[in-house]
């Protein structure tokens, strides 16, 4: 078991842990992640390290709740415990001193591209950190972004913050005025990846995607994670996460991750029937 | 079971010979010729007839009773010089052994089994028997061979069902310590002999539960993961330690383990990455490694609805599996049991080509898969969602024998057609895991992935550091990797003895 030493929602669904894992936390590299399982028959899923601390022995992550693993992740506090966390995996980021740097973060995938950001930051270049999110509240870690961003800009599609919009247009405005950054590092929805992918390729502006594929094992055993990428097939969770995104069959990936549709939809259906019956069943018991 | 009757009538030209009661006391067989005791039929296996069977995921071999224990370890001629033993990779006592169960006393044949094999239950149930110890059985040059396999799997089952698992004494601390990386069959054995041996073992498993391959591999209809967690619950008695989440490459390294205080390491990852056809469409939704779809149904339960784990809804549908081992069969059986409407194997050469065990070819068979042999896929369709929905084929016929001796499917011209599938699963052989590859300096891979070791002491090009099975083989069976965790841990004594290297 793996105690969760601090849980905090940071937006609707979206909650970050702290959770003691001194030899993960003691190992990790930025773009690296983790595999959990949450009880004893849960399944098995990865999730970026947002960061971690060494010496308190703690690798934080943070998890949006889409499907019944996820959503049932977030309703534990701190104090409890995850059944299994399994890492640090996948090869770690190349940080190298280039330049510009753009990070793009889209929903919760700005946890994700944050420990880059850092990494970008500490080894001096020169970070332009885009953040977006559908709405106001759904922009995390917009704090931790700037203080290691020499720029920021943030959207969101409803224009209820920062400005109205897609990550790509400031991108694609900057883009199509002559700026030509280094680099671009994205992480987010894969619609967002495939689009920051298209606006950098006329510009042939290096750019990388970090994939998060269903996975199972997370080392290479059961090739559930493959993605084609130049042609070839990989398996992200070896030869990856983050790969030229220029490269990536985007379509073929978005489909993998559809592969269990109907069964987690129905996953997710019983557990949340199951939750709504137990707050009943409670909220009688404390009438009583 | 009452309805059971000994022997297979159809191959029993004499009625057995009356076998007396059960001993009591002192035991003892009852005096019988070697003549009499070769016209004994080999013993039947009781099993789960495939219709119920493809409905559950029971195990299919329900094991002897003592009574057929007893008659099929009569076949036994106890020779002088026995031949079994060396048919057996770790060089279990079996005659010896035949003859204590002959004598009514199985815990005893249990134990005996132990000093050279500590995982007997398995070995009854996987162990190739019929191309290694019972290949060579002498009795088998005029009957059928003693079904060695069975009465290994009958003591073990006895000995653990009846609670007389005893716990060997262990000598005085060495204070040396080695760390085992993984704990399949080969880590497992090593594990046992280095703690027997008196130093301290620490085995590292990369999955959230220990066994390796015998727990999200080999389906639990025919290795239940009970026996599995009972043989390491065994080993943990014994004192060895276990850590599960421990991937040594990322979470550790060799180094780091070598700089902490352990003085060995023996590597037994077991096979990598799986491999794939290298054929257009494989990355279609709906196409399985047979390490995955296998892990999903064994490991991760996906057959229970209190798992979480999803698998592909395979009721109704057709479900192709590449390949003609015996993961291949394990994967298709699981298919079946699952639902699959058409179940088929889909392999390149001819049956007799085929590397699966008889007994798994002739079980899957039964329980209603097709077998479509001489067949090579070209390519996979999808409809617009990016799912499987057919196979090109072409048809081959067989030539010449190639490299491994076995004659080579050539396509027929012409021959190409189209098998629809939903599901497929590639059971064709594993690469090696770059995990270790990418970590550990001065540690020498072959052009293959595969860990280079000597072949008797499993040492690589690394000081205190061992490896063996499938990491160092690139693919065989339990018992071959048992053995090289054997040979290693001898290997690894003489080294924290002499400090030679």
């Amino acid at each position: 078991m793996f105690d969760i030493v601090e849980a905090r929602f940071l937006a609707p669904d979206v909650k970050r842990f702290r959770i003691r894992a001194p030899q993960i936390a003691k190992r990790r590299l930025p773009g690296q992640f983790v595999i959990i399982r949450v009880h004893d028959a849960g399944e098995r899923i990865p999730l970026t390290i947002a960061s971690s601390d060494p010496l308190e022995g703690t690798v934080t992550i943070i998890v949006q709740g889409v499907g019944k693993t996820t959503k049932m992740l977030n309703t534990l506090e701190a104090g409890q415990a995850v059944h299994d966390v399994v890492g640090p995996l996948g090869r770690a980021g190349e940080i190298e001193k280039v330049g510009t740097v753009v990070v793009i973060g889209g929903g919760v995938g700005a946890a994700i591209a944050y420990p880059t950001a850092v990494a970008h930051h500490e080894i001096g270049n020169h970070v332009v950190t885009i953040l977006g999110g559908r709405t106001r509240d759904l922009v995390i870690l917009e704090d931790e972004m700037r203080a290691v961003s020499d720029e920021m800009i943030v959207t969101t599609d409803d224009g209820s913050y920062g400005r109205k919009g897609l990550v790509t247009d400031p991108l694609n405005e900057r883009l199509a005025a002559g700026w030509r950054p280094d680099l671009v590092m994205c992480v987010g929805p894969i619609p967002m990846m495939r689009a920051v992918a298209e606006a950098t390729r006329p510009y042939a502006v290096k750019t990388i995607a970090s994939l998060n594929p269903i996975m199972v094992d997370g080392t290479g055993m059961c090739g559930g994670c493959r993605a084609t990428v130049g042609g070839k097939t990989v398996f992200v969770c070896v030869d990856g996460p983050e790969f030229d995104a220029h490269q990536v069959d985007f379509r073929l990936l978005a489909l993998r991750n559809r592969s269990y549709l109907m069964q987690e939809r129905e996953s997710l259906a019983r557990f949340e029937q199951e939750t709504a019956h137990r707050c009943a069943l409670e909220g009688t018991q404390e009438r009583s | 079971m009452s309805d059971l009757k000994p022997g297979d009538a159809a191959s029993t030209p004499n009625p057995p010979p009356a076998v007396p009661a059960p001993p009591s006391g002192d035991g003892g067989a009852p005096a019988l010729s070697a003549k009499e005791r070769m016209k004994i039929p080999r013993q039947k296996m009781p099993e789960q007839p495939p219709l119920e069977r493809i409905r559950n995921f029971q195990e299919v071999n329900l094991g002897f009773t003592a009574e057929l224990a007893r008659m099929e370890a009569l076949r036994c001629i106890q020779c002088p010089k026995p031949h079994c033993i060396e048919g057996c990779p770790v060089g279990v006592q079996i005659r010896d052994f035949v003859k204590l169960v002959a004598e009514g006393d199985y815990a005893g044949a249990a134990r005996l089994i132990k000093i050279d094999n500590v995982l007997p239950a398995i070995c009854g149930r996987v162990c190739p028997q019929e191309s290694q110890c019972e290949a060579v059985c002498i009795v088998g040059k005029k009957q059928e061979p003693v079904g060695i396999g069975r009465l290994e799997r009958f003591v073990a089952d006895f000995e653990r069902e009846n609670r007389l698992t005893q716990v060997p004494g262990i000598p005085p601390p060495t204070g040396r310590k080695v760390a085992i990386i993984g704990s399949g069959p080969s880590g497992l054995t090593c594990a046992a002999d280095l703690i027997r041996m008196g130093h301290a073992v620490t085995v590292f498993e990369a999955l959230h539960e220990l066994g390796g391959v015998l727990v999200y591999g080999i389906p639990e209809f025919r290795l239940p993961k009970e026996i599995v967690h009972a043989e390491i619950d065994g080993l943990r008695k014994l004192g060895v330690e276990f850590v599960t989440n421990a991937v040594i490459g990322l979470s550790d390294t060799i180094d780091g383990l070598m700089e902490n205080g352990y003085d060995a390491v023996f590597i037994g990852v077991g096979a990598g990455l799986p491999y794939f056809l290298d054929i257009p469409g494989e990355n279609l939704v709906g196409i399985y490694s047979a390490n995955e779809f296998l892990t999903r149904v064994n490991l991760m339960r996906a057959y229970s609805p209190a798992s979480d784990t999803p698998v592909f809804n395979v009721g109704g549908k057709n479900v192709a599996v590449f390949g003609g081992g015996n993961t291949a069969m394990d994967a298709v059986r699981t298919s079946k049991r699952l639902g699959a409407t058409r179940a088929m194997i889909l392999y390149r050469r001819s049956e007799a080509e085929m590397p699966a065990r008889i007994e798994e070819l002739h079980h899957a068979k039964e329980e209603g898969v097709e077998v479509m042999t001489l067949i090579t896929p070209l390519e996979f369709n999808g409809d617009e969602n990016g799912w499987l929905t057919s196979v090109k084929c072409l048809r081959n016929e067989l030539g010449e024998p190639d490299a491994s001796g076995r004659r080579r499917p050539v396509p027929i011209p012409g021959s190409e057609h189209e098998i629809p599938i939903d599901v497929a699963v590639i059971a064709v052989g594993n690469g090696s895991n770059p995990i270790l590859r990418q970590t550990t300096p001065g540690l020498e891979f072959t052009r293959r992935g595969t860990i280079v070791a000597d072949n008797a002491t499993g040492k690589t090009s690394r000081k205190g550091v061992f490896a063996g099975g499938d990491i160092v083989t690139g693919g065989a069976t339990v018992i071959l990797a048992m053995g090289q965790g054997r040979s290693a841990a001898k290997a690894i004594q003489e080294y924290l003895t002499s400090g030679v290297w």
